[in-house]
Parts: structure tokens; C-alpha cells; sequence
């Protein structure tokens, strides 16, 4: 049998064969796969019916890797080579994931992604993810009894470019072959909409364990079209959990505490949350290995009060996301909640309150994105059911190049549905120049520098021409999974250069959840810092081109016009030192206003210049 | 399948067969939208070889785009006009009616006013002020284009539009910058 069933990935099979395809949601703490059997999306579980996989994995020496409960359990025992969370280090290079001493690993600062470096060699959070993913395929093709033909892998909406490639390489490495990156939130649309048969707008409440994301969708004749994606990439349960260990500690006088006691007050705090979902008050008892003993109630309302700040954190994004997709509270027909941490009752109620309805939890939080993701895979695999429906999805945050001035300008916005491409001109700004720099950006804020990286690259060869004369047209293609390309070409020479957008650097969580908050509060600032740097380009390029003029014309000057005009630039250059975007624009009129009679002087000789089709200088030599 | 070949030549307005007006009408745009979506985009054709991936991809962003231009009054009118050979000049043409300009002023600031004192209130009615103004905008340009097929006076009327885009980009900012 199992001959038969073996079938190259990704080729065409007999029409009535059903090919195997799975979801797979590799979550930050927990990781599931899915897939169709019998036209019902079920999540499969392992030999001991487990559906959930911990992602954990524990390198034990060269030969041995240990992934999910295995690792978990003796993860105290081994914490340097024991992996969890890996997900927050994917496509992260070092200073993004900030202060590492927070965690117990030895990371390698390697250009792109950070290492961590194992009793097995360094590894990639690439690689470690592949563990997980290895895992949950030998799980599937023993469960369905065949080779897949492919996976859809799930990733946070809020994952930038960085982050959705590297999540495509781990699967890749796990020997999966990718047939989509799909946003979580979009999943469990997905799951819950076909389900339901819903039609109407549609926001899903995603609060993971690490990651926030809200998605608003519109589900209508079988068209699931997201209208926008919002998120705070740093916030979820772990957060929740930490306000209990502080209290904790509040209430305890405890001496100086080593990893391993840390770890397990976090565990108590994170078992008393679980407590409290379903119970008026928890107890917390445990004893440290200093023989210090910890004993406290905490009740509902107390843990209620503590987390209030969490819970009212997470309602922002949710007013930017309707406002995005211009929309209104009271258009809002039903709320999906996903994610283990919306199963906190006040979580729930502030959620109610603010959607002015009861929020949908007939399907598990914890696993409805695999089961959208394998409904998904299915169809992508080319098995089409009776009911034919498509997936609209958006990018979520704005994608731009760098200009003059360290401003970034927007090129595809954010929300703008997938794929998309956009073309935009640009030119020379100095005469003869042959190459340019482009400099690809993603986020919302207007400074180079309050936006991430995402790569850069140049175009040669182009011919030398007068500034401003050449036509470079830079076309940005955002595919299905949400990844980016780049091609660049001189339109009157044909010099082309393309990139795939292989970025060093993804997105740090801290950094996304600043820049969309920044976003908000520093508008009025960019507006101003923008305001000045197009002063002092446009103080730059004048001084520039009276200087080149100076140069070239200089005689048609008399001497005292000279000095003024030179006086002007003087007085420029000493406003160029100076932030005030008024005192630059007046400096830039008078140096305007002293240039009119030359400019009109230098007008005259390339008009006469033209007439005689001969230098005048050299008809007066003769 | 992604087997039909769209022309990727045609006009927007060919592409949802739509009458090139500026008047749109908006049920039939989004019906056809989500009818070539259903046949072109790359999830119905993820099981293909790559060089179908990659025509669906680009007849996928054909239509995205066509649908984005067309659903956006803005987009749609400066659309129509470049197709009949009239530039807008929106980066060019600074000249603007006094009495526009005095008014963009007075909006910006009460814009600035609500958003320092944190009035929401104050910015949702400006918000629905603007969406007024705006439709009004829109009406008087439908008149120019679909009835006087008067390409060069609508382009004043674009540059207005563009106006009130940034307007309502700048109350969207404010919302933000006050945590709302």
C-alpha cells in the first residue's frame, strides 16, 4: 500500500486521490497540527493523545534531541540547552531581542539571526523551530499513513518580513513543503466562519502567549476579506503571569532568587491564573530550594485589579484596526475570541464590553488556528470540496523606501490587500551620478530611523546624466505569504537590478509594539522633523547648485553681486547647524532673492549660447 | 483554474466591465472584485507548477490594484484623468483658491486644538464634517467629469480631494497620538 501512496510534493495526482495536507500552528508555547478528514478539520493528536506539543526542544548531546513534554519536563535540570519560546527569536538578530540575560542561553551574534549556542553546536532559531516541525510531521504522515504533499504553517499577523521568511525556512528544513504562511488570526476565521456559515464583519480577538493581534474581516458569499490587522507584538499570557509573580514576591520577603526558583514561582503564578479563570480565589503554596516557603491566597477580584492595565492595553489596537477599515463598533457582527489567554473571564468581559456583545468561544481558543490552517491546506492541496471559498488577507505594516533626508516614503500602505505590487519613479539628485542606494524599510513612522530595516541594495550603472534625468523605477511585489521582492530599473537605459527581499534583520516584538505606539504619539513630531529635514534637502541642494553655478558663470558677476550672493550662503550654511525649520526657510528666500538677476544673467547666455550655436567667448577670441 | 489569461493591458474599467465614469457603481464593483479574485488568485492555483503561481500572482495584484483605484474616489477621478491625457499635478500645481487654503488651515487647526485637549468628541465631529465636505467634493467632480467632461477643471478639484485625504490622514494620526 504505502507505495501507492507515495506521490512527489507539490505534482499533480489522480483527480479522485485525496492529498494529504496539514495545518500546523507552531505557537510560542504550544505547537498543533491539523488537517480534513471526512470534510472535518481535526486536530491530530500523538500516541498518548496529546494534541498539544509544548515547544520546547532539548538538545541533549550531539545525537540526542529531545522536543515537547520530554523537554518541558526536565527543562530545569538543563536550561542552557533546553529551548523554549524560540519563537520570539526568529529572524531576531541580537540587539533586538535586547537584554539576554533574561534568558538562561548562550546566544552568537551572527549576522541576520542569532545563535544559541547548545552542547550540540550553534544553533539557528531556524533550526530549532524545524525541530518542532519535524516532530509534527512524522505525527501526521503517521497518523494519515502517507507522505504530505504539503503544510500551511501559521504566523502571528503583526510577523514582518524577516520573521515570515525565517518561519518559511524552519518548515522547509523540517522537509514541508510550504503552500502558505497564514495569519493566525485569519485561521481562525477561517475555522470558525465555515463552521458557522457566517456572513457579516467579523473581528478576531487573538491573545496569545507571547503576541496580541486583532484582525477585522468581512465574510460574505464565501469570501473571508481582512480588512485590517492591528497588534501589540508584546503582550499576551506570559504577562498575566508576571503580575502574579510580582505580587508574589510583593508579598514575600524572599533572599536573592537563582533561575531555577524563578522558574517555579512563574509556574505557580501561571497555574493560579489558570485557577482563577474558573474559581473565586487560588492558593498559592511553594517551597523554594533556599527552604524559604511561599503561602498566599489571591482572590479573582485582586488578580482582576492587578491585570486591569493588560487587559485595557490590548483595546487600542482594536480602535485603530476599525478605524483602518473605516468602520464602527455597531458594524461589528459577531467577536471570535483565540488564544488560551482570552479564557480569563475579565479578558472576556472587557472584550464584551467594548464590542457591546458576547464574545464567541464555542471553539477552543487554543486550537482553532490549526484547524483553520489545515481547512486552508486542504484546499490549497487541490482538494476542493463542495463549497468553493477564497481567502483575502492584508499586509500589516506600511512598506517604504528611504528618499533624501532620512524620510521613508511609503510605497505600500499598511492593510493593503495581497498580493499587491506599486511602482513609484525616482531620480538623480547630483549630475553624472551612476549609482543609487535603495534603502527598503518597513513601519509607520515617517524617520528612516524609527522604521525597521528591512534590506538594502544598489543600482549601477546608470549613465551619467544632469541630476534629476534619470528615471528609476523601483517596483516593490508583496506575494500571497505576505513576502516582499524588490526590482529596480533605469527606464531610459534598461538597467535593472532585482532582489529578493532576504532580510538580515526581522522586526524585534518591542520594537513593533514602539513603533506602533510611536506611531500615534510622535505624528505631531514626524510632521515637524519632516518639515525640517525637506528644509535643509532643499538648503542642501540650493547652496549646491549656486555653488556649481558660481563656478561655471561666475564672471557674468559683478564683484559686489558675488560677495552678496556668497554672503547669503554663508548665512545658510549657519542655519543648516540650527533646528529651526522658520529661520532655514528664510535663510533659503534671501539666498533665493540674492541669486534672481544671476539666474536671469545665466538665462541669457544659454539663450544667446543656443542662438549662435557657438561659445560667445569664442566669437569674441576670434 | 488560472487557466483564463487576463489581458493585463486593459483598463481598470474594462477589467470589472464598469463604464468608465467617475459615478461608480459600488455593489457590481465588489461582486466582479470577489468573482475574478475566485478564479485568479495564487491559493487557486497553489497545487500548480510555478509558472502558474506566478501568473496568478501578477493577474492577483492586477486586480488588487484595479480594485484599490477604483474604490477610492481619489484614485478613481486621477485615474480617469490620466487616461484622458490630463495630469493632476498634485506634486507640481501648489496653486490653490485662497479661500480653500483658509479653510485647510482653520481644519488643521482645530485638528491640532482637539488633539491637545484630548477631545475625542471635538474630533469626531470634525471627522464627520470632513466626511461631508468631502462627499460634497465628490459630487461636484462626478458633475465635472461624467457631465462636462471637463478633465482639465476636475484636476483642480482632485488636488482638493488629495487635501482632504491628508485631512483625514491627519485626524486618524490625532486619534492615535491622544491613545484612542
Amino acid at each position: 500500500m504505502a507505495l501507492l501512496q507515495i506521490s512527489e510534493p507539490g505534482m499533480s495526482t489522480a483527480p479522485h486521490q485525496h492529498r494529504l495536507a496539514v495545518g500546523i500552528d507552531l505557537g510560542t508555547t504550544n505547537s498543533l497540527v491539523a488537517t480534513v478528514r471526512n470534510s472535518i478539520s481535526t486536530v491530530l493528536n500523538d500516541e498518548q493523545g496529546r494534541a498539544m506539543l509544548p515547544s520546547v526542544v532539548r538538545y541533549v548531546d550531539e545525537q540526542t534531541i529531545l522536543v515537547g513534554e520530554a523537554a518541558q519536563r526536565t527543562q530545569s535540570e538543563d536550561p542552557i540547552n533546553t529551548i523554549s519560546s524560540v519563537k520570539r527569536f526568529m529572524g531576531r538578530g541580537l540587539t533586538d531581542i535586547g537584554d539576554t540575560s533574561r534568558f538562561p542561553y548562550r546566544f552568537l551574534d551572527q549576522t541576520g539571526q542569532v545563535q544559541l549556542r547548545t552542547v550540540a553546536g550553534a544553533k539557528s532559531p531556524v533550526e530549532v523551530s524545524a525541530e518542532i516541525l519535524k516532530v509534527l510531521r512524522a505525527r501526521a504522515e503517521a497518523s494519515l499513513g502517507g507522505e504530505l504533499v504539503g503544510a500551511v504553517i501559521t504566523v502571528p499577523a503583526y510577523f514582518d518580513d524577516a520573521q515570515r521568511q525565517a518561519t518559511k525556512d524552519a518548515a522547509r528544513l523540517a522537509g514541508l513543503n510550504v503552500l502558505r504562511l497564514l495569519n493566525e488570526p485569519t485561521a481562525a476565521a477561517i475555522a470558525y466562519g465555515l463552521d458557522n456559515a457566517s456572513e457579516g464583519v467579523y473581528a478576531v480577538y487573538d491573545l496569545g502567549g507571547g503576541t496580541f493581534d486583532i484582525s477585522i474581516l468581512r465574510l460574505s458569499r464565501g469570501v473571508f476579506e481582512v480588512l485590517a490587522t492591528n497588534g501589540d507584538s508584546a503582550l499576551g499570557g506570559d504577562d498575566f503571569d508576571h503580575r502574579i509573580y510580582c505580587w508574589l514576591l510583593e508579598k514575600n520577603t524572599l533572599s536573592a532568587l537563582g533561575p531555577q526558583d524563578t522558574r517555579l514561582i512563574l509556574t505557580h503564578a501561571r497555574t493560579a491564573k489558570e485557577q482563577l479563570t474558573e474559581h473565586e480565589e487560588t492558593r498559592v503554596t511553594a517551597m523554594l530550594s533556599t527552604g524559604e516557603v511561599i503561602d498566599n491566597v489571591l482572590t479573582q477580584a485582586e488578580f482582576h485589579e492587578m491585570s486591569n492595565n493588560l487587559v485595557q492595553r490590548t483595546l487600542q489596537p482594536l480602535r485603530r484596526a476599525l478605524r483602518d477599515a473605516n468602520l464602527k463598533v455597531a458594524d461589528v457582527n459577531g467577536v471570535v475570541m483565540v488564544g488560551g489567554a482570552t479564557r480569563m473571564p475579565q479578558v472576556q468581559r472587557a472584550v464584551g464590553e467594548f464590542f457591546n456583545q458576547t464574545p464567541l468561544t464555542n471553539l477552543d481558543p487554543d486550537k482553532v488556528v490549526a484547524l483553520g490552517a489545515a481547512i486552508q491546506a486542504n484546499l490549497l492541496a487541490g482538494n476542493r470540496g463542495e463549497d468553493d471559498w477564497l481567502l483575502l488577507d492584508v499586509i500589516p505594516l506600511s512598506l517604504g523606501i528611504e528618499t533624501m533626508g532620512g524620510l521613508a516614503e511609503k510605497l505600500i500602505p499598511r492593510n493593503s490587500t495581497i498580493p499587491t505590487a506599486r511602482a513609484q519613479e525616482f531620480t538623480t539628485y547630483k549630475d553624472g551620478q551612476t549609482a543609487m542606494s535603495i534603502h527598503v524599510v518597513q513601519g509607520e513612522r515617517e524617520l528612516i530611523a524609527d522604521c525597521r530595516s528591512l534590506a538594502k541594495f544598489e543600482l549601477r550603472g546608470i549613465p551619467a546624466m544632469v541630476a534629476g534625468a534619470a528615471r528609476i523605477r523601483v517596483t516593490f511585489q508583496v506575494d500571497a505569504d505576505g513576502l516582499l521582492s524588490v526590482a529596480a530599473r533605469e527606464m531610459g537605459s534598461g538597467v535593472e537590478a532585482n532582489i529578493e527581499v532576504k532580510p538580515s534583520y526581522g522586526l524585534s516584538d518591542s520594537e513593533i509594539t514602539r513603533m506602533l505606539q510611536e506611531s500615534g504619539q510622535y505624528a505631531k513630531d514626524d510632521m515637524q522633523a519632516r518639515a525640517l529635514r525637506e528644509q535643509q534637502t532643499e538648503a542642501q541642494q540650493l547652496i549646491e547648485a549656486v555653488q556649481n553655478a558660481l563656478d561655471m558663470d561666475g564672471e557674468l558677476l559683478a564683484t559686489n553681486e558675488r560677495s552678496h550672493i556668497e554672503q547669503q550662503i554663508v548665512a545658510l550654511r549657519a542655519s543648516l547647524e540650527q533646528t529651526d525649520t522658520q529661520l532655514l526657510k528664510r535663510a533659503i528666500t534671501a539666498l533665493n532673492d540674492a541669486t534672481v538677476k544671476f539666474a536671469q544673467a545665466r538665462m541669457d547666455k544659454s539663450v544667446s549660447h543656443a542662438l549662435s550655436g557657438k561659445n560667445i567667448s569664442d566669437l569674441e577670441v576670434k | 483554474m488560472s487557466s483564463t489569461k487576463l489581458d493585463l493591458h486593459q483598463s481598470y474599467f474594462q477589467l470589472f466591465d464598469l463604464p468608465q465614469t467617475f459615478a461608480l457603481d459600488g455593489a457590481a464593483l465588489e461582486q466582479r472584485y470577489r468573482g475574478l479574485q475566485m478564479t485568479v488568485h495564487p491559493d487557486k492555483s497553489a497545487h500548480l507548477p510555478d509558472a502558474e503561481q506566478r501568473v496568478a500572482m501578477q493577474q492577483a495584484t492586477f486586480v488588487n490594484e484595479g480594485y484599490q483605484t477604483l474604490r477610492s474616489a481619489l484614485r478613481r477621478a486621477r485615474y480617469i484623468l490620466k487616461l484622458n491625457g490630463v495630469d493632476t499635478q498634485e506634486e507640481t500645481n501648489t496653486a490653490m483658491p485662497m479661500d480653500f487654503l483658509v479653510e485647510q488651515m482653520e481644519w488643521r487647526e482645530a485638528v491640532v486644538e482637539a488633539q491637545q485637549s484630548r477631545d475625542v468628541d471635538a474630533l469626531t465631529e470634525l471627522e464627520t464634517r470632513m466626511h461631508v465636505e468631502t462627499a460634497a467634493l465628490e459630487a461636484q467632480l462626478a458633475d465635472k467629469i461624467d457631465t462636462e467632461k471637463n478633465y482639465a477643471g476636475a484636476a483642480l478639484m482632485v488636488r482638493k480631494l488629495r487635501f482632504m485625504e491628508k485631512l483625514a490622514e491627519e485626524i486618524h494620526a490625532a486619534y492615535d497620538a491622544i491613545d484612542y
